[in-house]
């Protein structure tokens, strides 16, 4: 390939990904690429009503179709004992519906045919008699006693309660809130909003019936976790599964739960004895899988008059649709949405989240939203420029006088969480000085002047990613922690098998790099295994910004093994004591006589040859380890934004953004600059158009990408990023993660310089998406409700 | 029905049912992958192929209506074992993260710079703009394509094996 010819890094530095040989080719292998001998393609009917009792489902005329193969309705399930899964929250969602519909888009019937279009025509010809009932899409009228209860096939559901969940010191906040001599309070909605990852979900399923072996090619971030729940689901031996993750076109989140797609996949492979694909289309993926979001929050802030922050406390109703799928640790039904005590040095704090069922479609924690960090952040830089409105001073200002100080760490906030390192100030001041903050608001004062709106905001956000640790946090019983194998070959070369799956971060060479710079094996002579459960340890997966932290400190560690067997190798070589070698990047030598030594590449040879090892040293250069991290890491970062909004029009464009990230060591800053500059897309989408709305019958109102708006490269600007570089202490290479910080701290700094840019209007908070519609009512001081 | 598109420069000839959308023909009658498909709208863009050099999404193109024309596919842009600037920008620039979108953005690119050989950054922008990307956040391509642009003699580039 003709390139550039810089030379790439033995380690940690900008260097080009391994994995676009193949992508930029078309040579990427995505589930829907894959073609097997005899495959059959399945096809959801879904339901047109968010609520409605089932009367009949008559599959007799798709059945009497040429190319149909079979039907399976819910009923055939209910046979298997697999019409109802338990999903990732601990609660149960129909795989194909039986008794009820939920919501609009959900699962009625699964047809196999012999290709997809006509899997697609047969679903005009099942007959389903649908007796309609009422609907409530709004969580904040999901517990009137007047609600249609949702889920009358739980034991004991008398309404759509799912649960109460608190965290900090409500007594302690109260008195805090009571001497306070400021208060702020905001009512404050984070709507509902989609990853969309352009690769919609799918799945091709192949029974083996001789041997009993199921594979399954699945659009999936967490290939183990998924088979084990088809074990556990479908009574399948866990040793005769195999998932494998191809590449996957983005995942956000969206690729984490087990969808009723997937099983009716697998199922019927099983019924039909041949290979069964299903891949959605968008309406399908926008309308029933894992959204994200849907907080309804009330906010209340308690300052002293000079600016000085004293509490936070939040109420949240968590609608989280029809079923509880959320995916999240055990313990953490609100995620991890009590970090909303944010960057600041608060005396107290205290939320309470409840959570209900609506009828909409299952999901809650996705679009990198680092399990409802993104919902917390919001939540606390919304409130914090509340207060700043309140008091008069500058937002930048208050928030200096109150980040945590360097010296405060590590520091235990008031719910609980330890965040591990951070100099916050550094960061916010190197964010002013790029984007010239002083500058701008002498700008804007003479823009306002002339009746112009330019709005500035500013967010400082503080992430926590990298779950577990296991005794705290686990998935369906399983504990949060991930393997790495390393096995270097006797030429030197090594193959690196991961337990999380990539869909687009770069695994294949960042993780190399890890190796690299451990072992000091070029990136080119190291392969990385990865999204095949027959290749690869254990491992919870991709999602929450867990891969580096977790699977990366794995990889670290396994390198280091490997490294310390090489020096006992290396010392039966060179015939000295262990003791006595020293490492550089790539070898041992014999301290004082650098010219004699052994290069890693000749320690892997000999230990497969036929030297004489020491005393219970096993020959070969293979070592594997699981991860279970100490604690999570709390990336951090400073960003600001510049609007400006068209009077006439109510259209707000983002002329600027610049973001400050720390995510402590840097692995390779091209990807890490690539990952920040996603996110920060994101948030324009969420923060300026995407949003998944119903109407009151419970129609989805953005079932397709005429309706979802996302952005596209006209709406964002040219991003401006820098760094500071605060290494987490208790990670052995000391990253934490970079995937979702941008996602988490975009929203709140435009939604900032929004209403920074509406105050001439009165205006002091408006919900997302700030639309030009919605951006008109709330300039005219009617502010829309929301949607 | 039957069909003959060229595609890459090769015809093909299928027997089709007529209403075979240009994507699927593409995927599951030729086996070119590398066109993906993505939305049922028209938007995403991630279907795009050059139809007589133009961009087109192939999911809004019948395959009986491609008949006859020239069609260019992703796997039609490395050419004699050398890839097409473009292709070679997206690597150098990082242009891309899960590579879903990437096929549709290089052809959007290879024909804007067929027409248009020094584009400005807003006529980049303007050109991909009816495909969307949820991984880069577009500056990244821009910058590929602006690479590409600037090393668009191809025989000035070295051979570097990745």
């Amino acid at each position: 390939m003709a390139t550039t010819t810089e030379q790439p890094p033995v380690g940690f530095g900008r260097h080009k990904r391994v994995e676009d040989a193949r992508f930029i080719r078309g040579q990427g292998r995505y589930v829907d690429d894959i073609k097997l001998p005899g495959m059959l393609h399945g096809a959801i009917l879904r339901s047109p009503l968010a609520h409605a009792r089932i009367v009949s489902i008559d599959s007799s005329r798709a059945l009497a179709h040429p190319k149909v193969v079979a039907v399976i309705t819910g009923r055939d399930l209910e046979a298997q004992n697999l019409a109802w899964m338990p999903t990732l929250s601990y609660d149960t969602q129909a795989v194909l519906a039986t008794d009820k519909v939920r919501f609009q888009g959900q699962e009625v019937a699964f047809v196999i045919a012999e290709d997809r279009y006509a899997a697609r025509d047969a679903l005009e010809l099942i007959d389903v008699e649908y007796d309609p009932l009422p609907v409530v899409v709004n969580a904040r009228r999901a517990l009137d006693p007047d609600a249609p209860v949702i889920r009358d096939d739980k034991e004991g559901q008398t309404d759509n309660h799912i649960f109460d969940w608190e965290s900090g010191d409500a007594q302690a906040t109260e008195e805090v809130f009571a001497r306070a001599e400021v208060v702020v309070e905001q009512d404050m909605l984070y709507p509902r909003s989609h990853p969309a990852p352009m690769e919609t979900c799918g799945a091709l399923a192949d029974y083996d019936r001789v041997n009993g072996r199921l594979t399954l090619w699945c659009t999936t971030q967490a290939p183990h976790v998924h088979r084990t729940a088809y074990a556990l689901v479908a009574g399948l031996p866990e040793h005769r599964v195999r998932v494998i993750s191809p590449d996957i076109g983005g995942g956000f989140g969206n690729k984490v739960p087990v969808y009723p797609g997937y099983v009716c996949a697998v199922v019927g492979s099983i019924v039909t004895g041949r290979p069964v694909k299903w891949m959605e289309d968008r309406s399908e993926n926008l309308m029933s899988t894992g959204f994200a979001r849907d907080y309804v929050m009330h906010g209340e802030i308690a300052a002293n008059r000079d600016g000085r922050i004293l509490a936070i406390r939040v109420n949240v109703i968590a609608d989280h649709g029809a079923f509880n799928a959320t995916a999240q640790p055990t313990k953490y039904p609100a995620g991890f949405f009590s970090v909303f005590t944010g960057s600041y040095d608060l005396e107290a704090a205290h939320c309470k989240v409840t959570g209900v069922y609506t009828n909409k479609a299952p999901g809650g924690v996705a679009y990198a939203c680092s399990f409802r960090v993104t919902e917390a952040v919001y939540l606390v830089e919304r409130m914090v420029d509340r207060l700043a409105g309140e008091l008069g001073i500058d937002p930048a200002e208050l928030r200096l006088r109150n980040l945590l100080a360097p010296e405060q760490f590590p520091y235990a906030c008031k719910t609980g969480w330890v965040y591990d390192s951070g100099d916050y100030p550094t960061a916010l001041r190197k964010a002013m000085a790029l984007i010239g903050y002083e500058q701008l608001r002498a700008e804007q004062a003479e823009r306002r002047a002339r009746g112009e709106l330019m709005g500035i905001g500013v967010s400082f956000f503080t992430e926590c990613v990298g779950a577990g640790p296991r005794r705290h946090m686990d998935i369906l019983g399983l504990g949060m922690s991930d393997g790495a194998a390393l096995r270097i070959h006797p030429t030197g070369k090594a193959q690196l098998a991961l337990s999380v799956q990539t869909q687009g971060q770069g695994h294949e060479t960042t993780f190399a790099q890890i190796v690299a710079e451990e072992l000091g094996i070029p990136v080119a002579d190291i392969e990385v295994v990865h999204g095949d459960t027959e290749l690869t340890p254990y491992g919870l997966g991709t999602y929450g910004s867990r891969s580096t932290p977790v699977s990366g400190a794995a990889t670290a560690l396994v390198a280091r093994k490997i490294r310390d067997k090489a020096r006992l190798i290396a010392s039966a070589m060179l015939e000295v004591s262990p003791d006595d070698l020293e490492w550089e990047k790539g070898r041992f030598f014999v301290k004082g006589d650098p010219t004699m030594g052994a290069s890693i590449q000749e320690i892997a040879m000999a230990a497969h040859g036929t030297v004489t090892l020491p005393e219970g040293v096993e020959p070969a250069l293979e070592a594997e380890t699981t991860y279970d991290p100490p604690n999570l890491t709390f990336p951090f970062g400073a960003y600001i934004c510049v609007v400006d909004i068209d009077p006439q029009t109510a259209k707000v464009r983002v002329r600027r953004f610049v973001a400050v990230d720390d995510c402590g060591t840097r692995i390779n800053p091209m990807i890490i600059e690539g990952q920040v500059h996603g996110g920060l897309t994101d948030g324009v989408g969420m923060a300026l158009m995407e949003v998944i709305a119903f109407d009151e019958e419970g129609n989805c109102l953005n079932g397709s990408l005429m309706d979802y708006l996302i952005p596209t490269a006209l709406e964002v600007p040219d991003w401006e990023t820098d760094y500071t570089v605060t290494p987490s202490p208790h990670h052995p290479i000391g990253a934490k993660g970079i995937g979702e910080s941008a996602t988490v701290g975009s929203p709140p700094a435009i939604v900032n310089a929004i209403c920074d840019a509406l105050a001439p209007h009165g205006v002091r908070h408006m919900d997302m998406p700030c639309n030009p519609s919605r951006v008109w009512e709330a300039m005219q001081g009617r502010p829309a409700p929301p949607q | 029905m039957q069909v003959t598109v060229n595609v890459n420069g090769v015809d093909h000839t299928r027997e089709i049912e007529p209403r075979l959308l240009l994507v699927h023909f593409l995927r599951d009658e030729l086996d070119l992958t590398g066109t993906h498909w993505g939305c049922d709208t028209s938007n995403c863009g991630t279907c795009v192929v050059l139809m007589d050099s133009e961009p087109v999404k192939s999911c809004t193109v019948l395959a009986a209506t491609a008949a006859g024309h020239r069609i260019t596919t992703v796997e039609g842009l490395e050419r004699d074992g050398q890839l097409d600037p473009v292709q070679q920008g997206f690597h150098e620039c990082h242009g891309l993260q899960c590579g879903f979108c990437t096929p549709g953005m290089m052809l959007t690119a290879r024909a804007l710079l067929d027409r248009n050989p020094n584009p400005t950054d807003e006529e980049i922008r303007e050109a991909i703009s009816g495909q969307i990307c949820r991984c880069t956040g577009y500056a990244t391509i821009v910058r590929s394509i602006r690479w590409a642009a600037e090393h668009s003699d191809s025989s000035s580039a070295q051979e570097v094996s990745v």
